[in-house]
């Protein structure tokens, strides 16, 4: 066994084991960790297909931004397992029934003729100065520049809108405005009245 | 040479691992070295801006002028001979497993961070994005500690500091979107490169990235947790946020991890455009006053860099007052975003324009 399958042999058996994991794991926090594991074992292995630009951007994307907002909600939920466990049986049949339909689809198309995992034979390797990242650039914005930019834009508006919708200024907060706070003289706070001193006949 | 391949032929085809441990090693024994004494360096510092001495009692073998300088080692002694308390109700795996996620990416990011034109661990093309995914997996160890601790001061620690960590990265990544935009390159010791030229320290980027080079080096403070931006730990608020159940080695685990990413992000801005190791002297002017050596680029320039960054930050601490938890939103969500975006479209129009000098 040379290094390349072993590492793809061990990052795979990660991978699945975390992928179980999600699923059976009791906690929600445990399953979320298990997905982080499972996103860092797939970079693993696309590093090992020589996409590191892919790579990289998996783990950037999912496991440094979209996990972490995952891990933000889930950390905040109020587990209750009897109640989670609730209804288990009743939903078993259709449960069941959707992940062999499932399983059946995946087995036809992965495993017929029409993939053609079996006949199509091993990219050859790379030469050395080949940079992933430049041939993406490349393609990306010569012959897919328009589906890009459209998708660049959808999520500029996204997160402009994002932003906005927390820009409100809440009615009954009293914000003091710490300009008009200096600009006080105090002609305008205190008027100063004389009195004569009242005499007590 | 004889040497090395004497221990070529005694490790045989392990011999690539074996030497890149041994670079590893190489890189990481100073960094934890210099984490170490940063902190004495801080207490010092801090101590001469408000008029006081600082740590000055702790001494090698009683020399009275060392005064101070075996503080730190006191100080890990101490720490490692600790008791690590584990909370009742804490998850105890994850409890472990915190601090050393904390640690983790501060370490790792280090292999592509380029040392001198030759001296670099992993040389890879895409190295700047690297060290952005890397670097943005350290805020798993800060929720698992505060998750895990099973305390409500934690738990709030961990709340705001992910919040505010995930908020800055935004900021950071979209710096150092402009960063490749102007050099080119994902590579960093190409980042470096393109930085060179005949005028000194008015190549780097910071000229053209001015407004950049501010947002990345205080979204840096930000994703450090550092003040003014440390409500993430506020004392006065919630004890000591997300490591507050912390003791022993785990506590000093999470300590060195923020100074380690201090010296990281104090690293990566004097590359990315203080020039890393390239020198401010331009040839013509170290020609004149007889001293060529002073335009050579080389790793004593990258030192010094990294000390006038590292100290800003300890300067920053002795000077502000703490940020308000909504005024940190606003500034990482409506000043620095909508900032940065503005100057890649500018900086773009730029680059189409004669007026551009930085690269050839």
């Amino acid at each position: 066994m040379s290094f390349q399958e072993f590492v793809f042999y061990f990052l795979s058996a990660v991978l699945i084991v975390s992928a179980v994991g999600i699923i059976t794991m009791r906690n929600p926090v445990h399953a979320v960790l298990c997905m982080v594991l499972c996103f860092f074992t797939t970079a693993g292995l696309w590093l090992l297909l020589e996409a590191e630009f892919l790579a990289i951007a998996l783990v950037l994307v999912y496991v440094g931004a979209v996990m972490v907002l995952f891990l933000f909600v889930v950390m905040m939920l109020d587990i209750n397992m009897a109640r989670l466990r609730e209804g288990f049986w009743s939903h078993l049949p259709l449960g069941t029934l959707v992940a062999l339909l499932l399983v059946a689809e995946m087995v036809l198309v992965l495993g017929g003729r029409y993939a053609g995992f079996y006949d199509t034979p091993a990219p050859p390797p790379l030469p050395a100065d080949y940079s992933n990242t430049k041939e993406l650039g490349r393609l990306v914005y010569t012959e897919y520049v328009y589906p890009f930019e459209i998708a660049a834009v959808i999520l500029l508006v996204a997160i402009v809108a994002a932003i906005a919708l927390t820009l409100r200024r809440r009615k009954q907060s009293k914000y003091i405005d710490p300009a008009r706070q200096i600009g006080v003289r105090r002609q305008d706070r205190v008027r100063i009245v004389q009195m004569p001193a009242e005499k007590k006949e | 040479m004889e040497f090395m391949r004497t221990l070529q032929t005694l490790f045989g085809p392990a011999w690539p691992v074996v030497w890149t441990l041994v670079k590893i090693a190489a890189i990481v024994a100073p960094l934890l070295l210099v984490v170490a004494y940063l902190p004495l360096w801080e207490r010092k510092v801090i101590g001469w801006m408000q008029v006081r001495i600082g740590p000055n009692r702790v001494t090698f073998f009683g020399i009275p002028w060392l005064g101070g300088l075996a503080q730190p080692i006191v100080d890990a002694l101490k720490l490692l001979v600790k008791e690590i308390i584990i909370p009742g109700g804490a998850n105890k795996a994850l409890f472990l497993l915190a601090p050393v996620m904390v640690v983790m990416p501060a370490m790792a990011a280090w292999a592509v961070v380029p040392f001198s034109p030759e001296l670099v661990l992993a040389d890879v093309d895409a190295g700047l994005l690297y060290i952005m995914a890397i670097t943005s997996v350290g805020v798993y160890g800060i929720i698992i500690a505060g998750w895990a601790s099973n305390s409500k001061y934690a738990f709030l620690g961990a709340l705001r500091s992910a919040a505010q960590m995930v908020s800055y990265e935004l900021a950071m990544g979209f710096a150092l979107v402009t960063v490749l935009m102007a050099a080119q390159s994902l590579n960093v010791g190409e980042i470096v490169r393109v930085q060179q030229g005949s005028f000194g320290l008015f190549n780097w980027f910071w000229i053209p990235l001015f407004p950049i080079f501010l947002v990345y080096f205080i979204s840096g403070v930000a994703e450090t947790n550092r003040a003014p931006f440390d409500v993430a730990e506020g004392e006065s608020e919630i004890v000591a946020g997300f490591h507050v159940e912390y003791s022993g080695m785990a506590f000093a685990v999470f300590f060195l991890a923020e100074y380690a990413n201090m010296i990281l992000i104090s690293t990566l801005a004097s590359v990315m455009f203080l020039g890393g190791w390239l020198s401010p002297v331009p040839a013509a002017f170290a020609d004149a006053i007889g001293l060529p050596w002073l335009a050579d680029g080389n790793f004593g320039w990258l030192l010094v860099k990294l000390f006038v960054v590292v100290s800003s930050f300890l300067w920053f601490r002795a000077t502000f007052p703490r940020y308000r938890y909504d005024q940190i939103m606003r500034l990482g969500w409506k000043v620095f975003l909508p900032l940065t975006i503005a100057w890649i479209v500018v900086l773009g129009a730029w680059m189409q324009t004669p007026l551009w000098v930085w690269w050839k």
